[in-house]
């Protein structure tokens, strides 16, 4: 496991901070220092699991890097929450150019930095799950391929949220979005479609891909450091819940995302040039009906009638990751 | 929105850093974020007042003396409570709910036998407040107020009609439960403070004692010292002691005839101790006579629990019919719709060399019947909330006044009670204490406690116990007692984990630093939620904003 897991102290390091752990024991976002690189004023909806996945990802990834850092976003929620004109809610250099060519950009920031003999100067890319699997995926794949110095960060919430919640290819099987609604034949989005791009990802044998989520900290900050302390191309998929877009509860944001890899449908691992190093094993294992039941993008299989059948398609789904990634194994402490 | 920048900004720079904090997102609130202190369920069950939860959170940080001294704000004995406590706290903790309840008992006695080692004591105030208080009774209510009333500046006098102090911590409790070091070390300590206590002396005529005295309150602990008798049928040749006595006798040193074959009548703590005395006082085959069932029988479940480890038996719905020679008739009882026993006419003969009666204890009326103003009802001294008997000046607590029947009790009423006669002789009136709102386990977050079964104290082999009066339950070493503070959930009162501050989306709340928790910026919260639903131990509530 990447994380430094501290047995017991209370709330060991599942809590955000713990007054009885060594201050360098300490998570970033406990620490009143913090960069906050997504500052307070932006538009984000109540409870926005992205903007909450961007400050960690960045906080982290500016302690890493001695606060030498450069961000290139693409267009989707998080840019256009983040910088209505005249404002902006960034305190990191950051630099939006199109929707598709954020890796290109990123890229390019990378090339030139070398070309000024500043390689310590960092670069990371980010966009939501949009900007990553669909439109960004060229530019992506190229710069995977050709190992650019840029670690890449897709905030995944499952769809296209901030132009009115339509079908990407990460949104997962039978949840409704306006554009695959719920009709007699067509319970949602279609099961067989789509793509996790961590195993696109891992396809290109770069040094570094991992998975998380907003609702384990402690991981997702230990694995942009470890991404940090390398060179080359790295992607890091985050797992952030969309109140807005998947119809749940603004309070119940970390909730969910919690459920998502405890019942095994969001499965969160390392991988080192394109080996699986680490998974992060199941704590509390609930079925996936937990997940489902709390957002109303799958209410239709729930009411009017209960749909048995396509809860236990889902359910296979998990199953397959828990037994594909060895999510409920005994790890060796 | 916000006018464009002033300044002039550099090349290619559009938008200036953080301009966005000029919008203020708290506009957007229906709810807002309240942080709450709400009262911990152990607080809420702990008989002597104890702030629990306070004194584990110092035990967590290892601050040991920090700890006890937050204890002996409420409680002078946490040596002694570590022990014959039968907490009630652990039966309300919430943690009961994901594991085990924390073992607070425990840590209370590792703190008091800390305090013991490390000499800890606690000073009165230098300034007098000319005011005495005579204290009749040396027992855990008495004791309890004099320690409070001391510290309150008050002079201080106890009077107690035996040769040695401590009431039923001395002649009740067997040392097995509480080994008289302790008992002395921890009195010892009080009475340092200043404290004039004599022994020896039996009040039997308040009114004159209180004025050659120059008191001006007085505080009656006298327990409940009278074995209660019942009627029973006996042959001339029966062996019939009474439980106080036989504890009595032991705790003096002697070794009371109680015969191979014991049988002990009655269900409360007291026939526990009394039975499991017996055992090692060298009888072979103890039973317990119950007339109800287990259920419902008033002991401890531990006392039970290490009665029957050590080889006491308990007969439950039966009655003693008859006592003789060698042997009592023994009828089995059952429970009518009611729940209250009825005989059944069924009638079994036991062999008994003795029978030892724990069927309850009464208060000795004598010090009262000549005392104007003092009334006594179904046994118990009738006092009103402020402590205050029908006298103007005299109090009373503990045993005489309740049914609880317990040390911790006890020294919960003395301490309340030294609070009230305060007040009293300062012609104040104590406020009423605001309710406060239970912390209930269905606050909790349990997802961010780490996993933590508890710790066990050892105890002493109980083939070892039955045949010796060594101490049954051993304490916890430092690394196991700080391990057990810290299962504690802290519910309903903030410890600090920074989840709200962690996981605020837009950065809304602000660190107080160390010790200081956290308030909400009202200017950019969005009232969303994430920081009360993440909140480990329930600490803030969602309040709807007034529209």
């Amino acid at each position: 496991m990447a994380v430094q897991r501290v047995k017991f102290y209370q709330t060991g390091s599942f809590a955000v901070g713990n007054r009885l752990l060594d201050p360098a024991m300490r998570s970033v976002q406990s620490d009143a220092t913090r960069t906050n690189a997504i500052t307070s004023g932006h538009r984000a909806c109540r409870g926005c699991g992205e903007a909450l996945g961007a400050r960690y990802v960045l906080d982290a990834a500016m302690r890493a890097t001695g606060g030498k850092l450069v961000t290139v976003n693409a267009t989707g929620c998080l840019e256009v929450f983040s910088t209505p004109y005249p404002e902006s809610a960034w305190q990191v250099a950051w630099l939006h150019s199109l929707f598709g060519n954020a890796p290109a950009v990123a890229a390019g920031v990378a090339a030139a930095l070398r070309a000024k003999g500043r390689t310590d100067i960092r670069v990371i890319g980010q966009a939501g799950d949009g900007g990553t699997v669909d439109i960004g995926f060229g530019c992506l794949s190229g710069l995977f391929e050709r190992d650019d110095d840029v670690l890449f960060v897709c905030y995944d919430n499952q769809g296209y949220m901030n132009t009115g919640v339509q079908r990407s290819g990460a949104t997962p099987p039978a949840a409704r979005t306006t554009t695959t609604p719920v009709e007699e034949q067509a319970p949602g989005n279609r099961f067989g479609q789509g793509k996790f791009v961590p195993f696109i990802a891992m396809a290109h044998e770069i040094p570094y891909v991992a998975t998380a989520t907003i609702a384990d900290l402690r991981d997702l900050e230990a694995k942009v450091e470890r991404a940090m302390q390398l060179r080359g191309a790295r992607y890091l998929h985050v797992l952030v819940p969309c109140p807005l877009g998947w119809g749940t509860d603004a309070s119940e944001t970390i909730r969910i995302a919690r459920l998502a890899t405890e019942c095994g449908l969001f499965p969160v691992f390392e991988a080192e040039r394109g080996e699986v190093t680490d998974v992060n094993p199941i704590r509390h294992r609930v079925p996936v009906e937990e997940y489902l039941r709390r957002q109303v993008r799958y209410r239709h299989l729930f009411e009017p009638t209960r749909r048995d059948d396509l809860i236990a398609r889902i359910q296979a789904r998990a199953d397959a990751n828990i037994l594909r990634f060895g999510l409920l194994d005994e790890k060796e402490s | 929105m916000a006018e464009p920048s002033a300044i002039p900004l550099p090349f290619a720079i559009t938008l200036s850093a953080a301009t966005s904090r000029s919008n203020h997102t708290g506009a957007w609130r229906t709810e807002r974020p309240v942080y709450v202190d709400l009262l911990p369920p152990c607080v809420n069950a702990c008989p002597a007042g104890e702030n629990v939860q306070r004194w584990l959170y110092h035990a967590e940080e290892r601050d040991h003396e920090a700890a006890w001294r937050e204890l002996m704000r409420d409680n002078p004995f946490p040596a002694i409570m570590g022990r014959v406590c039968y907490h009630p706290c652990q039966t309300a903790c919430n943690r009961a709910s994901l594991d085990e309840a924390v073992g607070i008992n425990a840590v209370e006695r590792f703190l008091g036998d800390e305090a013991l080692r490390q000499g800890w004591t606690v000073t009165p105030p230098e300034s007098a407040s000319g005011y005495r208080v005579l204290i009749v009774g040396a027992g855990p209510a008495g004791l309890s107020a004099a320690y409070h009333l001391r510290l309150l500046g008050h002079d201080v006098v106890v009077r107690d009609a035996s040769p040695q102090a401590g009431g039923m911590m001395r002649y009740g409790i067997p040392t097995y439960r509480l080994p008289r070091d302790i008992l002395d070390l921890e009195l010892a300590r009080l009475l340092d403070l200043g404290i004039v206590l004599e022994l020896g002396r039996r009040v039997d005529d308040l009114p004159t004692e209180m004025a050659d005295g120059g008191f001006d309150a007085a505080f009656l602990g006298i327990g409940a010292q009278l074995a209660r008798r019942a009627y029973l049928p006996a042959g001339d040749s029966a062996r019939i002691l009474d439980a106080l006595g036989v504890l009595r006798t032991v705790a003096d040193g002697g070794a009371p005839l109680l015969g191979r074959r014991v049988v002990v009548y009655g269900g409360g703590n007291t026939a526990m101790d009394v039975a499991r005395t017996a055992r090692r006082l060298g009888s072979t085959d103890t039973l317990v006579i119950y007339r109800r069932t287990r259920e419902k029988m008033p002991a401890a479940d531990v006392e039970v629990e290490e009665a029957l480890a050590e080889g006491v038996r308990i007969r439950w719905l039966s009655t003693i019919a008859y006592a003789g020679d060698g042997a009592v008739v023994v009828e089995r009882m059952r429970l009518d719709e009611a729940g209250r026993p009825e005989p059944t006419g069924e009638f079994e003969q036991l062999p008994a060399d003795s029978v030892v009666l724990a069927i309850g204890q009464d208060i000795d009326q004598s010090i009262l019947s000549d005392v104007d103003g003092i009334s006594v009802v179904d046994g118990l001294v009738q006092v009103g909330p402020d402590f205050m008997t029908g006298r103007a000046g005299v109090f009373a607590g503990g045993d005489v006044a309740t049914n609880d029947r317990t040390v911790t009790s006890a020294v919960g009423q003395g301490k309340r009670a030294a609070r009230q006669i305060d007040a009293w002789l300062r012609g104040q009136v104590m406020a009423a204490q605001q309710p406060r709102r239970l912390a209930t386990a269905d606050r909790l977050n349990p997802w961010y406690y780490s996993d933590a079964p508890a710790a066990v104290r050892p105890q002493l082999d109980a083939a070892r116990r039955a045949s010796t009066f060594d101490e049954v339950v051993q304490g916890l070493d430092e690394t196991t007692a700080v391990y057990e503070a810290r299962r504690c959930l802290s519910c309903g009162n903030c410890f600090e984990c920074d989840n709200c501050y962690g996981m605020c989306p837009d950065n809304a709340v602000i660190k107080l630093g160390p010790g200081q928790r956290y308030t909400i910026d009202l200017n950019y919260c969005k009232g969303c939620g994430i920081c009360a639903a993440e909140c480990p131990c329930g600490a803030i509530d969602m309040v709807p904003e007034e529209t």
